[in-house]
């Protein structure tokens, strides 16, 4: 018997994609059981969601005004009063998991497999290291508790299943801290897609300018439905929010079209985007070390492309 | 009473990690044997978001807001280099807790837990992940095995009295968070941007004292978590090719059914 608990990622109303991609992964290692812990101060959206993902077992809820918002210190202790009969336990590899899950490990005593990539067997698993310029693979010894972070760009959605399966309220005696207040969240957000599940990325570097440039990537997003990314400068510089950040230390992509205007191909970055699946780069440098890596190159001014393109499409 | 007696300092100690890693700028390659990553000759540096926690720590006491700022980093002898650029950017001690052996996030928690005892930080900075392992999970079980708050992902702190409020790099944007001192902080990249060393720095620091421990003597359990199986280079993504003008990426584009 192996047992599967995969924490969800919500965000009070909806299930984020990343625990779809959770269960998808979970479901490689053959398990008799996926559970799915919704943890929140209303948990029946995001509940009902995970109720209807194929190959899901059961929905298990932990409803608390203290679960209103994703405090790591105040979540972890649930998820451990919780884990205990189950061989694995597993959360997204975004900012979310990766800031809960080694909270659970340790609670747990045990360590914690980031980002994996792909499952070689029930113990067996690959994950990337230095930027992705090498891949591990490791095994956890038989007998512990495997706790990881799965590194969603690896991992289809998965599909609906056919009928929902039972949703049912957990009560843990945990004891919740108080040393850790949630104050507020400031989103940009808007309606346009979300870069981490968006089928197009429109993504921009240093070499787009400023607040104005990027302007015109949002006007060819909008036009192709797609989602705006940055490479590190161009957040660094201050065109666009933190959250476009694609790359090591941002997010890890995997649309099935990405732009790359003015971005030079940095190591961190490509690390982002290497399992897109048709990577366009339009940089006026034409030995950019982009090129190496995309599948379509132009050489040019990345400006009359954008102008180009939205005249063309349009 | 002294002058300096009558300041008001919050902190005393702010204890801050520095991993040595290879170079964020050098492609490392893994072994043709698979046993590990070929390192030998590499340039090595301070973890980049290591090198922003210890900025932030120094801007704190020059603030006035701690007294002093001691940097530790678990390794081989050689990261002497690294607390020696820790020491000249500013920090006042340094501890090189000697393991030959590289330790995964569960140990070096552990043992940077057992510094913790030693030093009796009210505020421990590291960074969110070290650009070599990649895991982005030692802050985490360090506050964890401490009982205390976690606020990573740190791109803005504030101290006072007892409290810090951190804003965090967050997928969904930017988030705050209020958590009780002491504490672990983990940094982002835009937390600051590290100072450059100077040279009569360079000269100063190496008056500064290394206190060295060997792993051995802090009886700490280091038995890895899981056993690495191989190192491998990732699949190449095959060579594309170029086109020539915005008809011919659309022409192709159109052909691959990506766009109407
Ligand atoms: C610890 C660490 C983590 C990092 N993490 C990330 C990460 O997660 N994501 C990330 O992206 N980076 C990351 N970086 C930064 C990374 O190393 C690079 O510095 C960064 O990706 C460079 O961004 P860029 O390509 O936009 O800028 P640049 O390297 O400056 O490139 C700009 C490009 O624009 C081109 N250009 C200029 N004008 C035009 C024009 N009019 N038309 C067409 N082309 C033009 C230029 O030829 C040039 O190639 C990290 C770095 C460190 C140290
Ligand atoms: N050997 C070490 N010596 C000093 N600090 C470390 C060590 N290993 C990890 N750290 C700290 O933990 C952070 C996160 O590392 P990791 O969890 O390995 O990604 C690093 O940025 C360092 O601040």
């Amino acid at each position: 018997m192996s047992k599967v608990l995969i924490i969800a990622e919500h965000n009070g109303v909806t299930l984020n994609q990343s625990t779809a991609r959770c269960v998808s992964c979970a479901l490689e290692l053959a398990p008799d059981c996926i559970d799915i812990l919704v943890l929140g101060s209303d948990c029946s959206g995001p509940a009902s969601e995970a109720a209807g993902l194929k190959g899901v077992t059961r929905v298990r809820t932990i409803t608390s005004e203290a679960n209103a918002h994703p405090l790591s210190a105040v979540l972890a202790p649930q998820i451990a009063a919780v884990a205990p009969g189950y061989d694995y336990v597993l959360g997204p590899s975004t900012t979310f998991g990766k800031d809960l899950m080694p909270r659970v490990a340790a609670l747990l005593g045990t360590g914690q497999v980031s980002d994996i990539m792909s499952v070689d067997g029930p113990r067996r698993f690959r994950r990337p290291v230095y930027a992705g310029n090498v891949i591990v693979s490791l095994e956890v010894p038989e007998g512990r508790q495997v706790v990881a972070t799965v590194r969603t760009a690896s991992f289809p959605a998965g599909a609906p299943g056919d009928s929902p399966v039972a949703v049912e309220e957990t009560a843990t005696d945990a004891t919740i801290p108080t040393h850790t207040r949630f104050r507020e969240l400031r989103t940009a957000g808007g309606d346009r897609p979300d870069l981490q599940t968006a089928r197009i990325v429109v993504s921009g570097g240093r070499g787009v300018g400023g607040a104005e440039g990027f302007e015109k990537l949002y006007s060819l997003a909008g036009q192709l439905g797609a989602a705006v990314g940055a490479s590190r400068a161009a957040v660094d510089a201050g065109y666009v929010p933190n959250e476009l950040q694609v790359g090591q230390t941002g997010k890890i992509i995997a649309p099935e079209l990405y732009f790359a205007f003015g971005i030079s191909g940095a190591i961190q970055h490509l690390t982002g985007i290497k399992d897109a699946g048709t990577i366009v780069a339009v940089n006026k440098d034409p030995e950019a070390p982009i090129f190496e890596v995309a599948d379509i190159g132009l050489s040019g001014d990345l400006f009359e492309v954008v102008s180009q393109l939205e005249e063309k499409l349009g | 009473m002294a002058l300096h007696h009558m300041r008001e300092v919050g902190l005393k100690t702010i204890m801050v990690c520095l991993k040595r890693v290879v170079d964020y700028n050098v492609r490392v390659r893994p072994k043709t044997d698979g046993s590990g990553v070929q390192t030998e000759g590499l340039k090595m540096s301070i973890n980049p978001f290591d090198e922003i926690a210890l900025e932030e720590a120094l801007r704190i006491r020059e603030r006035g807001e701690a007294s002093e700022v001691v940097v530790v980093s678990i390794g081989p002898e050689d990261c002497q280099q690294q607390l020696r650029t820790g020491l000249a950017m500013g920090a006042d001690s340094a501890v090189l807790v000697r393991s030959d052996e590289a330790l995964d996030p569960p140990s070096a928690a552990r043992v940077l837990l057992n510094m913790i005892e030693r030093l009796e930080p009210g505020l421990v900075l590291m960074g969110k992940q070290a650009i070599d392992d990649d895991c982005n999970q030692t802050g985490q079980m360090l506050a964890t095995l401490w009982g205390r708050p976690q606020a990573t992902f740190a791109s803005k702190l504030e101290l006072s009295g007892e409290v810090a409020t951190v804003t965090r790099e967050v997928d969904a944007g930017l988030e705050v968070i209020e958590v009780d001192l002491p504490a672990v902080v983990t940094t982002d990249l835009r937390l600051n941007e590290p100072r450059y060393v100077k040279l009569p720095d360079i000269m100063k620091a190496k008056k500064k004292p290394i206190d060295t421990v060997a792993i051995e003597d802090l009886g700490i359990d280091t038995t890895p978590a899981f056993q690495v199986l191989a190192h491998t280079a990732p699949e190449p993504r095959a060579r594309g090719r170029m086109v020539r003008n915005v008809d011919e990426l659309l022409a192709e584009l159109r052909e691959r059914g990506l766009v109407n």
